[in-house]
């Protein structure tokens, strides 16, 4: 049985006139300790999907199932890292971690708290900022704090909703690796939202592009069938690599294409007249213009 | 820590050009720095003043011929010069009632200072005098003798103070709670919306005689002191409002994030009012409570002015009252008294909002 199911899943904000369909008929199964990508333009709806899967949100029709079960709200089986770090700014490294920890082992003793802590900041590499707040780390280490918290849940599954979108791209590139390393050490079933092709490829073993929206769907599977550690300078040269990412950015192109020329509306131009400089009247002024200074 | 205070109250950079200038550094930039936050300052204050006694000296002037005009119709030429007279020898029982210059404004207030070294001599002399008979009265187990003799100004202003942080605690008691409440729940919040409304901007003196009719029933057989009890409720409920309006939007404006981080991580209820939804309406809050304290300051006055409660209010309605030649120099002392003591209070809760408050 697939691990996570959605069945025909649609989902839409608004009532009325207003009303926006953002995802529709989706379907997707992810089997356990498999990684799934899902690649797709912003604005698409990728967020929406992840808080279908997160249970902030519920589906109009269709359902979300997990392990066979309707999901009814958020739960510490699925750790989630936001786009936006969502470090709670008052509180420090280790006790943004903390509150993770204090829900999934509310009676664990102080020390074994601690220890939990110590060994979750170890595993992004933040030891030595284990005492500082948000406001003092760089993008980047906020992003560690947040992936530690979330595993710190000690979940089945990570969902991550374009988690490295706002780093620089070097930084990216050591975060990526960090993030499958921490993966494959016990193979959690993982789902990522990206908008970065390469990315998926080097992190995934399945792509799903999401077509845009309004109405998305997904795509076809993409497998990757590179082995693991991919290390970016080498799969660069790969020609499986190259192949597999221009198929999927070919894709994406061909979707986004035929979706903005569906939206092309008609424009009509004002009829003006340009005003020339030798029609200029001189000497013609509009009666009852006061200049009024008060 | 010291530091940091030093640098919210805005002293340090008050100054900074000094310690620069003595020590040598960037002299130009800094002595032109000077000029604006210590000169300027003081032209402007010199102006005030300029300004003031100009109006006060016309004002006398116009009060005296007046003054000399009616004694003229009523005693004739004779009268007319004896009361000219009088004024100019500054005779305490002919000055003309207006507005004081700045010159007496200063002596009522050295007056007012050398009035309270009088009375709390007095004080400690009786409080040494009854020493003996108050350690018998507490060892029977009666009330100690106090002191009942008039308070001095420094004592009205305690008075006050005491007045208005009570106030103050019971506004902060009453607006957080309930702010948090309402805040948390939208049903909660529109359903009372229409009662915080329209309380509001109900004035101070009607917010008095409600406390007083509750009060006086409620303490009928009590012997405390009513006339405190009064102010200070009246105080806390007319200023509480801001606090309250404040603290709800500051919880029901929670960041999405933080909102979706608590439902993610599955706080309990008090797990995430503490860590989550009071901590980042906390500078809001503090807002609310900068706003409480000083509406609580404008309006006490007005509120021992009515209750009859001892403080700086009844200082200036009784030296209105009394209409002795200095008493509108020592109202106006007590204005300028009052304005400083809410500045005060308003720089010291902003030190402590700027405390509270994080940086993202």
């Amino acid at each position: 049985m697939a691990y996570l199911e959605l069945k025909n899943v649609s989902k839409s904000y608004g009532t009325g006139k207003d009303r926006v369909e953002v995802l529709k008929d989706i379907n997707l199964t992810i089997e356990e300790g498999e990684f799934v990508a899902i690649v797709g333009f912003t604005g698409s709806g990728k967020t929406t999907l992840i808080n279908l899967i997160n249970g902030l949100e519920f589906p109009d029709e269709g359902e979300v199932l997990l392990q066979g079960k309707p999901i009814t709200g958020p739960g510490p089986d699925r750790g989630v890292v936001f786009q936006n770090y969502s470090l709670l700014p008052w509180l420090t490294v280790a006790q943004n971690i903390k509150l993770a920890i204090d829900e999934v082992y509310p009676s664990a003793p102080k020390k074994e708290k601690q220890e939990m802590i110590e060994k979750y900041v170890g595993m992004v590499h933040l030891s030595h900022a284990i005492d500082k707040l948000p406001s003092e780390l760089s993008g980047g280490m906020r992003q560690r704090v947040s992936v530690a918290r979330a595993l710190a849940m000690n979940p089945k599954m990570l969902l991550m909703d374009e988690p490295l979108s706002a780093l620089d791209a070097l930084t990216r590139g050591t975060l990526q690796e960090e993030i499958v390393n921490i993966w494959g050490e016990d193979r959690k079933t993982c789902l990522l939202i990206t908008n970065d092709v390469d990315e998926g490829i080097v992190m995934a073993d399945r792509i799903i592009p999401l077509n845009p929206g309004p109405k998305a769907t997904l795509g076809p599977n993409f497998k990757v069938d590179l082995a693991r550690p991919r290390v970016i300078a080498e799969i660069n040269k790969n020609d499986v690599y190259k192949h597999l990412r221009n198929e999927i950015l070919e894709y994406l192109i061909d979707v986004g294409a035929s979706r903005s020329s569906q939206k092309t509306a008609q424009y009509e131009l004002p009829d003006l007249k340009p005003v020339m400089p030798g029609r200029i009247k001189w000497g013609f002024r509009k009666k009852k213009e006061k200049l009024q200074y008060f | 820590m010291k530091e940091r205070i030093l640098q919210l109250t805005g002293i340090q950079a008050f100054l900074a050009p000094w310690i620069s200038v003595i020590k040598g550094e960037e002299v130009q930039k800094n002595v032109q720095a000077l000029l604006k936050s210590y000169i300027y300052p003081l032209l402007s204050i010199l102006l005030f003043i300029g300004i003031w006694h100009a109006g006060a000296t016309y004002l006398f002037n116009k009060e005296a011929t007046a003054k000399i005009e009616k004694a003229r119709t009523e005693r004739g030429e004779a009268g007319a010069l004896e009361m000219q007279n009088c004024i100019i020898s500054g005779d305490v029982s002919c000055q003309p009632n207006t507005l004081p210059s700045p010159a007496k404004v200063w002596d009522a207030y050295l007056s007012l200072l050398a009035d309270h070294k009088i009375i709390s001599a007095k004080k400690d002399a009786f409080d040494l005098k009854v020493a003996k008979t108050n350690e018998k009265r507490i060892a029977k187990g009666q009330d100690p003798i106090t002191y009942t003799g008039r308070p001095s100004f420094v004592d009205q202003i305690k008075t006050s103070l005491k007045t208005v942080f009570a106030g103050f605690l019971l506004a902060a008691f009453i607006a957080i709670p309930i702010g948090i409440v309402i805040g948390l729940s939208t049903t909660l919040r529109t359903s009372f919306n229409w009662l915080i409304q329209i309380l509001k901007p109900v004035s101070p003196v009607v917010w008095l005689l409600l406390v007083f009719m509750i009060v006086k029933t409620v303490m009928s057989d009590s012997d405390m002191d009513k006339s405190f009890m009064i102010s200070f409720i009246s105080v806390g409920l007319c200023s509480m409002w801001a606090t309250l309006v404040n603290t709800s939007m500051g919880v029901s404006t929670v960041d999405k994030d933080f909102v979706n981080v608590a439902k993610v991580l599955k706080l309990s209820i008090g797990q995430n009012i503490f860590k989550v939804v009071l901590p980042s309406s906390l500078p809001m809050i503090f807002t609310g409570l900068r706003i409480t304290l000083s509406v609580a300051w404008m309006v006490l006055i007005a509120i021992e002015l009515l209750a009859q409660s001892p403080g700086l209010g009844s200082f200036v309605w009784e030296e209105f009252q009394n209409g002795a030649s200095d008493s509108n120099a020592k109202i106006i002392v007590a204005m300028f008294v009052i304005g400083m003591i809410g500045f005060m209070l308003d720089r010291i809760m902003m030190v402590v909002q700027k405390m509270m408050s994080f940086n993202k």
